[in-house]
């Protein structure tokens, strides 16, 4: 088994187990959907228009609260100054533990968007484009993430501190996102181009999150 | 003299000493050359007088952009060349950029008010330079909660060259998307559309902002590097009385 695959099960398994596993993000995006319309009012067309809206920003924040746990847990324990000190590249390694937090802790989100759409009384048709864009744009989530956990491993207050530096970089993934799911939905603005623009932004973050991460994990920790 | 003899922090420190009352004087003189020409600027047939506050508007924008400019070559300056007072550089210009980039959202959302009839409108020239302030405070974030200035600063340049992907979305989100906020009229590829009655005090306010900012961050910088300088004796007193008392 090569280190990468080596890492990518332990940090699958780890999220699995610890902490209440897989579905406490997914319990989180499921409150934060079900608050939304107590706080917007019950208005079913209100809550069709701006369903997918909701559910980009459930998600958001759900990827958000997961992202502190990537290298914080694993710098208290030591095995960050392992992997850093090993002899597989720092950015290949923080790859493997990037693609592991995204299949244990965004993937159950792509999978109940589609329950918590009937909540929020989006179109049927419709929710399966919204899971379509959040299955592109997640990655670029939490790419764009291991920037912000990175820079905050060493850090008092991480949690927020994280927030604050990550929340303005997913900005273009967030109105990408959407503008693909409301194209889809309403129309008549086309469904391609903000698309393909979310799943390049996927793409190039997941070069360039794991490189500016390992840069941040060195220098923030020698 | 080379870039990297300013690295020996006393020898900058003279040389700013030397510098600043220059720096502060030409400053001075070019405001009142550029806000003489500013008021005697004749009013726009639509806007009438509201477009004076582009004097300010523009400027501060420009400034708020080259701020995180100068951030991340001072982030390069840290993390690739080991520039010793890269870091000092960087950490000066950030609350300086913030506040350009402030007093630009500020003051175009005044001037929008009556020009546009709203504060506020997302288009991208707007959340673009949002987002600049947004990625601001994220900095300063950073420098606050770091508590070895030398860790807090290398954090920071990265995160300085992560957000300078910004700077062009911000330069050509008026040509890229429709916006409410008009188009470039000055960097264009065509030459400026501005009439030379507004644009030269435009580019005079322009250079005096420039001066008042490099005043502002060489001023910080010798503010940062006494301030190191003042941590450093109190963790050696500490350790003294540490060691006196062992």
């Amino acid at each position: 088994m090569s280190a990468f695959t080596a890492i990518l099960t332990r940090d699958m398994r780890l999220s699995v187990r610890v902490g209440g596993g897989a579905l406490m993000g997914a319990l989180f995006f499921l409150i934060v959907v079900v608050m939304m319309p107590f706080a917007i009012g019950p208005d079913l067309n209100l809550l069709a228009r701006i369903g997918p809206a909701v559910l980009w920003l459930g998600a958001l924040l759900a990827s958000l609260l997961a992202l502190d746990r990537l290298f914080a847990v694993d710098h208290e324990d030591g095995s960050l100054d392992l992997l850093m000190m090993g002899s597989m590249p720092l950015e290949l390694a923080i790859l493997a533990k990037a693609i592991a937090h995204w299949l244990t802790t965004a993937l159950p989100l792509v999978i109940i968007a589609p329950v918590l759409g009937l909540m929020l009384n989006v179109d049927l048709n419709a929710m399966g484009v919204v899971a379509l864009t959040l299955l592109a744009g997640t990655p670029a989530l939490t790419f764009i993430g291991l920037i912000g956990a990175a820079l905050s491993v060493a850090l008092r207050r991480g949690g927020l501190l994280l927030a604050v530096l990550v929340l303005p970089l997913t900005i273009p993934v967030l109105i990408f996102g959407v503008a693909a799911a409301n194209a889809a939905i309403v129309g008549p603005a086309p469904f391609g181009p903000p698309f393909t623009i979310l799943c390049a932004l996927s793409l190039g973050s997941l070069v360039l999150g794991p490189i500016a991460a390992a840069a941040a994990l060195r220098h923030g920790l020698e | 003299m080379a870039l990297i003899d300013l690295a020996n922090p006393t020898r900058f420190l003279t040389l700013v000493n030397r510098l600043l009352p220059w720096l502060a004087a030409a400053t001075a003189i070019l405001f009142a050359v550029g806000l003489y020409r500013a008021l005697g600027a004749p009013d726009d047939y639509q806007q009438g007088a509201t477009v004076k506050i582009m004097f300010l508007h523009v400027p501060a924008a420009w400034l708020g952009m080259m701020g995180w400019g100068l951030m991340s070559v001072a982030a390069l300056g840290t993390l690739v060349w080991r520039h010793p007072l890269a870091d000092v550089a960087g950490k000066a210009a950030a609350p300086i950029g913030a506040a350009f980039t402030f007093i630009c959202l500020v003051t175009g959302s005044l001037w929008g008010r009556p020009t546009w009839g709203t504060y506020w409108v997302w288009d991208a020239r707007l959340t673009s330079m949002l987002v600049l302030l947004l990625l601001y405070l994220g900095v300063l974030a950073l420098y606050w909660t770091a508590e070895d200035p030398g860790r807090g600063a290398r954090a920071a340049a990265i995160l300085s060259l992560v957000g300078a992907v910004n700077l062009p979305i911000i330069k050509f989100s008026v040509d890229w998307w429709n916006t409410l906020h008009q188009p470039a009229s000055i960097v264009r590829m065509s030459g400026a559309t501005i009439d030379p009655s507004i644009l030269v005090p435009l580019l005079i306010m322009a250079a005096a902002f420039t001066l008042l900012f490099f005043t502002l961050h060489l001023a910080a910088m010798r503010n940062e590097i006494l301030r190191r300088r003042v941590r450093t004796m109190q963790l050696m007193q500490a350790q003294k009385f540490a060691e006196a008392g062992a």
